[in-house]
């Protein structure tokens, strides 16, 4: 390779940078909550549970102007057992309720919910006897992303600060007595 | 109209005499007031009628009057079209709070089937010969029915609605 594609490349892909650690000749000493930190936050793989217009702002983010791939995310799982990012967008009636929570019972630990737009957060401007008034009635909520609907560059802002909690994340959280009694609180074992 | 409103009145008086409680025109849809016995007869009868066949049921849905003397607290509307003549009319009838039953009218209209699932499943409004008289639009265990008016219309489990800060 050519020393100026070298620089084109160097200059135009961003690479994750490595975590602090010890660094040698033929070694490199970290710790391993990092090493998975690191290895998670960057290939995250989101479920859509897209349900009215926030879903059209999320497809608009996910296509080539706005691209959730420049962020490890372009890898969508339509089935909860693979997916790390359940993220909830639009208005959630409470008959569809116990479908969102069948869907994040069904996925795997370690699990992020994103509730996206003002229904999905509160019931919007929903408050009325069929709309369930914010996903966080039935199940935990990580990040929640404001506005009506939100604008693509809102939605990278929420998968950036949901990558900052999985990038910090213990790998002891999920079993913690803190965790388990936050899902006793929704009724989850 | 006020003449389709009187030829069909008048046609409908003499069939069924009494049960017509009532027929005038608002603005311009021509309304009948039924007794609710009769309900299914009258649509049967509308439906093979000689001036204008009424054989496509746009819509049914309950009204809830609150403040309506006794045995008139519920309303069933039912809204016919003629396709052909592009006419529509207006057919109610009213029922009481205790006993809040009105015959089913599936057995005419396939589409009275849905449409009366959801006037059952918003007003508790019971469709006697209805085949399968559950709800249909509401989570399965709404423990009321939310359109009468005794419910608000918000949802009654927020706790974080202070009035005072949105200066009300």
């Amino acid at each position: 390779m050519s020393t100026e594609n070298k620089d084109i490349i160097e200059s135009k892909v961003n690479i994750t940078k490595a975590p602090e650690g010890i660094e040698g000749a033929g070694f490199f000493a970290t710790s391993l909550d990092q090493v998975v930190g690191l290895a998670r936050k960057n290939s995250l793989w989101p479920l859509p549970f897209a349900t009215s217009c926030c879903g059209i702002e999320f497809m608009a983010t996910m296509a080539s102007h706005y691209d959730l791939g420049r962020f490890g995310s372009e890898r969508l799982s339509f089935s909860p057992r693979q997916a790390d990012l359940l993220m909830v967008m639009g208005t959630i009636s409470k008959k569809l309720a116990p479908v969102v929570k069948q869907v994040y019972l069904q996925m795997a630990e370690p699990r992020w919910v994103l509730a996206m737009g003002a229904c999905a957060s509160s019931g919007g401007i929903f408050d009325t006897y069929s709309v369930l008034q914010g996903i966080d009635r039935i199940i935990p909520v990580d990040v929640y992303v404001p506005g009506c609907p939100p604008r693509p560059e809102q939605v990278i802002d929420g998968i950036l600060k949901v990558q900052e909690l999985v990038g910090k994340e213990s790998l002891r959280r999920r079993s913690s007595p803190e965790y388990k009694e936050l899902l006793a609180s929704y009724g989850i074992e | 109209m006020e003449n389709v409103t009187e030829s069909i009145g008048k046609a409908l008086h003499d069939k069924f005499g009494d049960a017509l409680v009532k027929q005038e025109l608002i603005v311009d849809f021509p309304t009948f007031t039924f007794k609710k016995e009769s309900i299914l007869d009258v649509l049967t009868f509308l439906y093979d009628f000689e001036i204008y066949k009424f054989q496509f049921l746009t819509s049914i849905c309950g009204v809830h009057y609150p403040d309506n003397v006794k045995e008139e607290e519920f309303c069933v509307v039912y809204q016919l079209n003629d396709m052909v003549k592009n006419q529509r009319i207006r057919l109610k009838v009213y029922t009481s709070e205790a006993k809040i039953q009105v015959p089913s009218v599936t057995s005419l209209f396939s589409t009275a089937n849905w449409l009366e699932r959801e006037t059952y499943d918003f007003f508790g409004i019971e469709f006697i010969g209805h085949p399968n008289l559950t709800k249909i639009l509401n989570m399965d265990d709404q423990p009321y029915f939310p359109l009468r008016k005794q419910y608000q219309l918000e949802d009654e489990t927020r706790d974080d609605k202070d009035d005072s800060k949105f200066g009300r």
